[in-house]
């Protein structure tokens, strides 16, 4: 996903105060202290919202309490392509608490929304819900049933009868190859892109590799399945969401309902993982906004594990093919990486795996090309680090075979092919400390004990493998605004339409406030997840932390202006009189600069002195020239044992390290947690996550987390997370320095398991997940 | 899931008379509860039968344990008797689902549990013997990754999918059955019915019967027996191929033999080919090897589950090492 500057969300009222790369140093100037100062900015920091979570009063999406609600249930077309014949409702109509019934033949107009990642109105899938009586995939929404209990719902779709006229499905890439098309471009990214000369170069390569690599389909499975909540109060619409953009819901399902912004109010305090599945609008959202609208109630729908099989994306299977060309010192001469994926007939998402290999390591000659094929299934959409992820998974276990025919240390190899500037964007790095990754990781890890031969390392009959592999994720920021109020007693709240995701926003947010004004964590307030607060950006592609984060420190020092302003102008104040610059604060006094702290005035003081409620800060901030000089890219490294039972084809992770650079580690504590969720996620992508379809019809065969399986405790090792922790000079010019977490960690995982089980065994398999089924060689 | 009524029963005799048509006993309900959510199963009543007192771990004068079919899998596993004396019982119980779904199984309903076939559970499915017989079976020709290779017929192919059973069978079981007709008494082996052409009938339970007791005999290799169980991650998943052996021996000697399958057959499968293969031999890991051979020998793979064939293999092979060497 490339970096937009505006998203249209009401832009005006937000001048642009950031002038860029100039401004970078500007934040020493300003009245705040510096940052990692006495706060709790960059230490560890438990979970702002903690105890509400585990004491069960969070309230997601379908906990909101609303009198008289009334319970939707969706019914999902059994077959993958045709026609909607015939809804007959007949017998539902008489069940008991039966409300309503909608379809393509009884829904209100819906609008396509404009489509725009910009404009913050980006649909999941173009096609509106009901909009014919077109099925283009298994799983797509045919009706909604109302009724007033959930139970009556439930029962009274079940009576629904619905007859198809039926037309043969396409489900297995090879079969639909008669589609396949070359997408142009991915959020901006140009998907066929090269440099120098690709074919020649590996034609003359000394040491050449060429092989392909596959990825199955994948759902994000987070814990909390998506729901939707809907009442109208007049014309006005408040929807309960579980989204990672409130404010891209509010454009969308108001575009989508042809009724003004202003009208819809989307509210989504917490969110029980997303991971990519609740970053655009899906059509639940406007079902339940249509469907209150229709009977007059609120009304709910949860959706359930099967439908979040279809219902909000997933990853596409990739194929790719990744050839090498490398001279015998290792540099490489020559890369290409070829990628085949698939998208759905009715929009179009491409896993983007070829991006990444533009700029990852220094060559001169390198091409990618992407491809689809248009399938039966749902529209694919971002999953934790759509395309770096699959891609490095391929990119990163090429790596390793070329490692291996130039019998150098994989780790070696890439340090020989260490890329010091973007030569893609032939910009350079705002900063990057890759080499560090591999080295504190590599330490920790005990790599230089590995003996390089595979099948060479064993623990009894156990075969032992050790695998690496490079992580990496851009790092992205777009515009976000924020508010700080310092309250009478001294205490403060900040709010910002962003999304906690479970990631740490709650926390981050309160740990700059705290930082900036000197209040302890526990006497501030961050409330976000609200689209009527200011602006912020969809939480995806890792950039929540570099929009709202600096955003908030503008909105602390503007607050704190204020307060200081309020000070001198006050005739019983001991600064009356004084110039602002002469003020500063500590630990939330402001006093005259030069004199103890004491002989100044807690803000409480301040406010109370002139009566006042609150003094407020407003901080919007975008990025800027900085994005036109620097790349911003974080790197890391993974490393992983694994070890294998040949007897019983049983393969086990039981080792992780990985080390990150992301720039300024904010929060310690939620920052190795977003490690150890990227590399379990992993751990799962690499040895058993694959929804699977039936290829003569299209249905999906294990749409439940018994038949998808995901790792387990179990399943998961002893896992060290290591962070540079040097922050990025460019990035914001409010000194945070933070180029955000949520996905790189996941990056790599696959490709090292792989690798280290190619180690452990002599076997290379291209084909994930690395399943029993594929180890009974071993 | 569709309306149904509830009573509660509070002794067999009322579990008994409280059956109407189309009733179900519900004991801990996690496979009865799950099948109505998804239409699968659709009882017009359900009778309660966790208050009877059928819930004891009895040793027996004869030294034979009687364990009551509402007895949880969780205590089951952790009974001493049970660990000391019949270890592959409480090694496959603990294999099993998790914690949580262990704490409210019962070893009644987990006997009956039914298949995972992915094709049974989706009504969506009309192709479905099992479901609804005489439609056809979508799994013949779909996505049969975790069929059977043994036992099956070209009506159906589906798993039995529990582990607990597999190891009863390995300990010689009996079950005991009441019904309107009095009581009785099945072999483990006989309990379960391979799917012919009548795959809705599962065991030789018939309507309004209930299950009272399981019996494990006292028996010379009871004790020297172990469960491996494979599959895709390493707890909380449905077993791809797992065995349960159990092995009288005479220091090197195979006096005798119990060796069964989960996982691979439409049953829990107990191969007398495999055991005839050892008894009177010597425990080695040839004579382990070619006993598996000998247990697969007439296994037929499905276009996506021929893997199985050699992970049943390994995994009797392992359960074999592990027993021998206790
Ligand atoms: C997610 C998940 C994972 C699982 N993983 C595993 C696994 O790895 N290995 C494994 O072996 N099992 C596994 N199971 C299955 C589990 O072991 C069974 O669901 C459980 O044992 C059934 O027992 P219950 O008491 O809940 O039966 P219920 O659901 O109450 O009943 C099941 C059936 O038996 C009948 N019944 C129950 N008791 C009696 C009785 N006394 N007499 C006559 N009929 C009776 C009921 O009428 C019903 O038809 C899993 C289940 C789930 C949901
Ligand atoms: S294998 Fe058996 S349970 Fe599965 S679809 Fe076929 S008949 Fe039904």
């Amino acid at each position: 996903m490339q970096d937009t500057s505006g998203q249209g969300q009401n832009s005006q009222q937000h001048p642009t105060d950031t002038t860029g790369v100039g401004a970078a140093a500007d934040h020493t100037s300003n009245r705040l202290p510096e940052l990692s100062g006495n706060g709790s900015f960059g230490r560890p920091t438990p979970r702002h919202d903690g105890t509400l979570k585990v004491t069960g009063q969070a309230r997601y999406a379908a906990d909101h309490p609303i009198r008289r609600v009334v319970h939707a249930v969706a019914i999902q077309s059994t077959i993958a392509n045709g026609r909607v014949k015939n809804i007959d409702a007949s017998a539902a109509e008489k069940a008991p608490g039966f409300l309503a019934i909608l379809h393509h033949g009884k829904a209100p107009k819906l609008y396509r929304p404009s489509n725009d990642f910009m404009s913050a109105t980006k649909p999941g899938e173009i096609r509106v819900v009901f909009e014919d009586d077109r099925v283009y995939y298994a799983g797509q929404y045919i009706a909604l049933v109302v009724a007033e209990t959930l139970q009556q719902a439930n029962y009274a779709a079940s009576l629904v009868k619905i007859e198809y006229d039926f037309l043969h499905p396409v489900i297995d890439t090879d079969q639909a190859m008669n589609t396949v098309y070359d997408p142009e471009q991915f959020f901006g990214e140009k998907l066929t892109a090269q440099r120098g000369d690709p074919d020649g170069s590996y034609a003359a390569a000394a040491v050449k590799h060429e092989a392909t690599y596959s990825t199955p389909l994948e759902h994000h499975n987070p814990m909390e399945p998506s729901a939707s909540m809907a009442e109208w109060n007049g014309d006005e619409l408040t929807l309960y969401e579980t989204t990672q953009w409130v404010v891209g819901a509010r454009n969308t399902v108001a575009e989508t309902l042809g009724v003004p912004q202003e009208k819809v109010h989307i509210v989504s305090p917490f969110i029980g993982g997303g991971f990519g599945c609740k970053g655009f609008i899906w059509p639940h959202s406007v079902l339940s906004a249509i469907a209150s609208r229709q009977v007059g109630r609120p009304v709910k729908l949860n959706l359930t594990r099967k439908q979040m099989f279809s219902a909000c994306g997933h990853r596409s299977e990739t194929r790719q093919k990744v050839r090498l060309g490398a001279a015998a010192d290792g540099k490489l001469t020559s890369i290409f990486h070829d990628t085949l994926v698939q998208t759905s007939p009715v929009d179009e998402f491409i896993e983007s795996c070829g991006t990444t290999t533009e700029m990852l390591y220094s060559c001169p000659n390198v091409g990618i090309a992407h491809h689809a094929v248009r399938v039966n299934i749902a529209t694919p959409t971002p999953m934790r680090a759509p395309g770096e992820n699959p891609g490095t998974y391929a990119l990163e276990s090429a790596l390793d075979e070329l490692a291996y025919k130039l019998k150098i240390d994989p780790v070696e190899l890439r340090i020989r092919n260490h890329a010091d500037t973007n030569e893609h964007t032939k910009q350079p790095w705002s900063s990057k400390y890759l080499k560090d990754c591999y080295r504190m990781a590599a330490e920790k890890f005990g790599w230089s004990k590995r003996n390089p031969e595979p099948r060479s390392m064993r623990d009894g009959k156990l075969l032992v493998g050790w695998g690496m592999a490079t992580a990496t994720y851009p790092g992205m920021r777009n515009p976000g605004a924020a508010k700080v109020r310092i309250l009478q007693d001294g205490s403060a709240t900040v709010v910002s339409a962003t999304q906690d995701m479970g990631g740490g926003t709650y926390t981050t947010m309160v740990q700059v406030v705290s930082d900036a004004l000197g209040i302890p964590v526990e006497r501030i307030q961050s409330t976000l997840g609200d689209s009527m607060l200011p602006p912020a950006p969809v939480s995806g592609g890792s950039m929540t932390t570099a929009s709202v984060l600096p955003a908030i420190r503008k909105a602390c020092e503007q607050a704190l202006t204020k307060l200081v302003q309020t000070a001198i102008g006050d005739e019983n104040s001991p600064m009356h009189g004084k110039k602002e610059d002469e003020i500063t604060a500590q630990n939330g006094r402001v006093f005259v600069k030069g004199s103890s702290p004491s002989s100044g005035n807690t803000y409480a003081e301040v406010l109370a002195s002139k009566k006042m409620a609150a003094v407020e800060g407003e901080g919007f901030l975008q990025p800027g020239e900085e994005r036109k000089k620097y790349a911003f890219q974080s790197f890391g490294a993974q490393f992983v044992e694994v070890k294998i039972d040949p007897e019983i084809a049983r393969a086990r992770v039981t080792r992780v390290v990985s080390a990150f650079d992301v720039g300024k580690v904010v929060n310690p504590t939620t920052a190795r947690s977003q490690g150890y969720s990227g590399i379990i996620m992993g751990i799962g992508m690499a040895l058993m996550e694959h929804t699977i379809y039936d290829d003569r019809d299209g249905s999906i065969v294990n749409s439940n987390l018994a038949d998808y399986a995901v790792p387990v405790n179990a399943d998961v090792p002893d896992l060290e997370v290591l962070f540079v922790d040097k922050p990025d000079p460019y990035i914001d010019d409010q000194g945070i320095g933070a180029r955000g977490i949520g996905e790189i960690t996941i990056t790599g995982v696959a490709a090292a398991v792989a690798n280290a089980v190619y180690h452990a065994t002599g076997q290379r398999i291209r084909d994930l997940p690395i399943t029993p089924d594929k180890l009974l060689q071993v | 899931m569709q309306p149904f009524s509830f009573t509660q029963a509070r002794s067999e005799d009322e579990a008994m008379a409280q059956l109407r048509q189309n009733s179900r006993f519900i004991a801990g309900g996690t496979t009865l509860v799950d099948l109505m959510k998804l239409d699968v199963e659709t009882p017009a009543h359900l009778v309660d039968i966790n208050a009877l007192s059928l819930n004891k771990i009895e040793t027996l004068a004869d030294g034979s344990l009687r364990i009551g079919a509402m007895v949880r899998n969780s205590d089951l596993a952790h009974d001493a008797a049970v660990i000391k004396n019949f270890p592959v019982l409480s090694q496959a119980l603990l294999a099993g689902a998790s914690a949580q779904l262990r704490n409210m199984a019962t070893t009644g309903g987990n006997l009956l549990q039914r298949t995972r076939c992915y094709y049974f559970r989706d009504p969506a499915y009309a192709a479905c013997n099992k479901r609804r017989p005489g439609s056809g079976c979508a799994a013949l020709e779909g996505f049969n990754r975790i069929h059977a290779v043994l036992g099956g017929s070209e009506h159906c192919v589906a798993t039995h999918p529990s582990d607990m059973a597999v190891a009863m069978v390995a300990l010689d079981a009996v079950v005991h059955i009441r019904g309107p007709k009095g009581e009785r008494q099945v072999k483990i082996e006989d309990f379960h019915k391979l799917p012919g052409t009548t795959p809705q009938i599962e065991t030789v339970v018939e309507p309004g019967e209930l299950i009272t007791y399981v019996t494990l005999p006292k028996s010379a290799f009871s004790t020297r027996s172990a469960y491996v169980k494979l599959r895709d991650r390493a707890s909380y998943e449905f077993a791809l191929a797992s065995a349960a052996v159990a092995l009288d021996l005479n220091g090197k000697t195979i006096r005798s033999a119990r060796l069964a399958l989960g996982g691979v057959a439409t049953k829990p499968w107990r191969s007398h080919e495999a055991e005839q293969a050892l008894t009177g031999g010597q425990a080695s890991d040839q004579a382990f090897r070619a006993a598996a051979e000998a247990a697969m020998k007439s296994a037929r793979p499905l276009r996506y589950n021929g893997f199985k064939i050699e992970l049943a293999k390994m995994a009797l092979v392992r359960a074999l090492n592990e027993a021998a060497q206790l």
